[in-house]
């Protein structure tokens, strides 16, 4: 019962109260006025905001793709080793996962700084041009995000192989199938609720990211996540990110409803 | 070992390269004499001297443990309850495990910014209180996804039998099903623990004067300048993180057997 009503006053009602803030009126000093409009929602609209939430949706999807594509072979490498392997590998996966991941995205920094470690390996190279412009660019988010959440996606992949029983691909080898033909039509299918958690796991944070555009994007690299922290602690327009935050949100909820109740259960834990 | 093809052990050495360069970078950094740039200009050990002679670090180091602490025990005493409330109480309960999962799925920044409105709302100071109140609305649902994953592997005869041989429902539930729930709640604690001293983005929402954590106050650091104290501190909480994942193994290898699907 205590945590029931914990999760009412922790979560429900902070919800509630934002969707309705959302309809309200920004004050001339930045407080909220209680006046009713549905201004802040057809903000949403704007060109310049609508640009935001498409940029940050293709990079949630691009970071998806790419984590599947590098995360695959690890993960079946990790379920297909003999116990020792496998349990040094894992290991060498999970330190990253439980790393901070302030101080993980701050490390990119580093390697992008104008005198930074590219720059410099750059320069060694004879390049004697001004430094590459790396930090503040799309790649830089990109690479920060893949970085970030690569992790998110190979466990889980690594828990779903683990799980396909090894006979059943010696039968398709068996069965003449070629090595990529077992990948796509035994492996791929069979290890589906790996990549239905993994997808989530790194699709929603990477849409809601804020640390990583805040840090390798700048302040012209905008994502939802930075747009948000910026009308709430810098424009001090409540009301807008309020209505941002609940445009956020109501596209992760139509995606969790979405995907069904078995895809639901897996993808938590 | 002959299974597994070579693209693919040749391209898992490449990602796990991918994985450690930048952490590996970011250390050798930390010892670097150079106070400006990447350029190696010697070892040395100075940043460290200099980041240890902070007392604000320590400050924000115990903020950060007592916040996690707080956070922890609350999750995990009420987590247990609401776990097993959920899992005996029937399907009718079905959209509360759904919501109850809920703090888990959203990204975390709506969950700081929402916090945040209230708590202005309502007046209640920012600090140590609003942050702990943060992380235990994450912790909760990570508690309750545990000890129902052990719940379920429970046999439910061990009970039973409990009952059989005329024990109340309240010892039952201290001395059979509370004891064999242990482990998850242990494992749970340590999460709760870890996650709580990582989080940077509630916290930054939620925080108040004089409640800056370990996170914050990295963050602050990158913000203000790149001076190589950050490097040092960064190095200090990557050793930090490996030492409680090789903690949590040993207690996984004690507690459970190898075998398929041990993970889930």
């Amino acid at each position: 019962m205590a945590s029931v009503l914990f999760w009412g006053a922790c979560f429900a009602v902070p919800l509630l109260v934002m969707l309705g803030v959302s309809f309200l009126s920004r004050g001339t000093y930045g407080g909220i006025e209680w006046i009713w409009t549905g201004d802040n929602y057809r903000r949403l609209a704007d060109p310049l905001v609508l640009g935001i939430f498409l940029r940050s949706l293709a990079f949630a999807l691009g970071t998806t793709l790419l984590c599947g594509v590098l995360g695959f072979p690890l993960a079946y490498c990790i379920a297909r080793s003999p116990r020792h392997w496998q349990h040094v590998l894992l290991i060498l996966v999970m330190i990253p996962f439980w790393t901070n991941f302030l101080v993980r995205t701050y490390a990119w920094v580093l390697i992008f700084r104008a005198d930074g470690i590219v720059n410099g390996l750059v320069q060694l190279l004879g390049q004697t041009q001004e430094p590459l412009r790396l930090l503040f660019t799309d790649f830089a988010v990109f690479v920060g995000l893949v970085y970030g959440y690569l992790p998110f996606m190979i466990l889980p992949l690594v828990v779903a192989i683990d799980r396909i029983p090894v006979q059943i691909e010696e039968a398709a080898r068996d069965l003449f199938a070629s090595r990529p033909a077992t990948f796509r039509y035994v492996v791929l299918p069979l290890s589906q609720p790996g990549w239905v958690a993994g997808s989530m796991l790194v699709f929603i944070p990477s849409l809601g990211a804020f640390i990583t555009p805040y840090l390798l994007g700048g302040g012209q690299r905008m994502m939802i996540g930075t747009l948000i922290q910026q009308e709430f602690l810098v424009a001090r327009d409540w009301p807008f990110g309020a209505a941002l935050s609940f445009g956020l949100m109501s596209l992760i909820l139509f995606l969790w409803v979405g995907m069904g109740r078995k895809a639901r259960e897996q993808a938590v834990l | 070992m002959s299974r597994i093809p070579k693209a693919f052990i040749l391209s898992s050495a490449a990602v796990l390269v991918f994985l450690y360069l930048p952490v590996v970078i970011l250390i050798v950094l930390s010892f670097n004499e150079a106070s400006m740039g990447t350029e190696w200009k010697g070892f040395s050990l100075r940043w460290y001297e200099k980041l240890l002679s902070d007392p604000s670090i320590f400050q924000a180091a115990w903020n950060s443990l007592i916040i996690a602490g707080g956070s922890t025990v609350v999750s995990v005493v009420l987590g247990v309850g609401a776990a097993i409330g959920l899992e005996w109480g029937g399907p009718r309960l079905q959209w509360w495990s759904l919501g109850v999962v809920l703090p888990l799925v959203i990204p975390e920044i709506l969950l700081g910014v929402a916090l945040l409105m209230v708590f202005v709302t309502i007046q209640i100071p920012l600090g140590f209180f609003t942050i702990m109140i943060g992380h235990t609305v994450f912790g909760l649902p990570l508690t309750i996804v545990l000890v129902r994953a052990r719940l379920r592997k429970l046999d439910p005869a061990l009970a039973e039998a409990a009952r059989d041989l005329g024990a109340t429902p309240w010892r039952v539930m201290t001395r059979v099903t509370l004891p064999l729930l242990k482990p998850a709640m242990i494992g749970a604690a340590l999460l709760n623990f870890t996650v709580s001293l990582d989080d940077f983005v509630v916290t930054f929402f939620v925080a108040g004067p004089g409640s800056t954590t370990l996170p914050l106050k990295v963050f602050s650091m990158i913000k203000t300048g790149v001076t190589p104290e950050i490097n040092a501190l960064s190095a200090l909480l990557v050793i930090v993180s490996m030492m409680c994942v090789g903690v949590s193994w040993l207690f996984q290898q004690q507690g459970d057997r190898p075998g398929t699907g041990r993970w889930s």
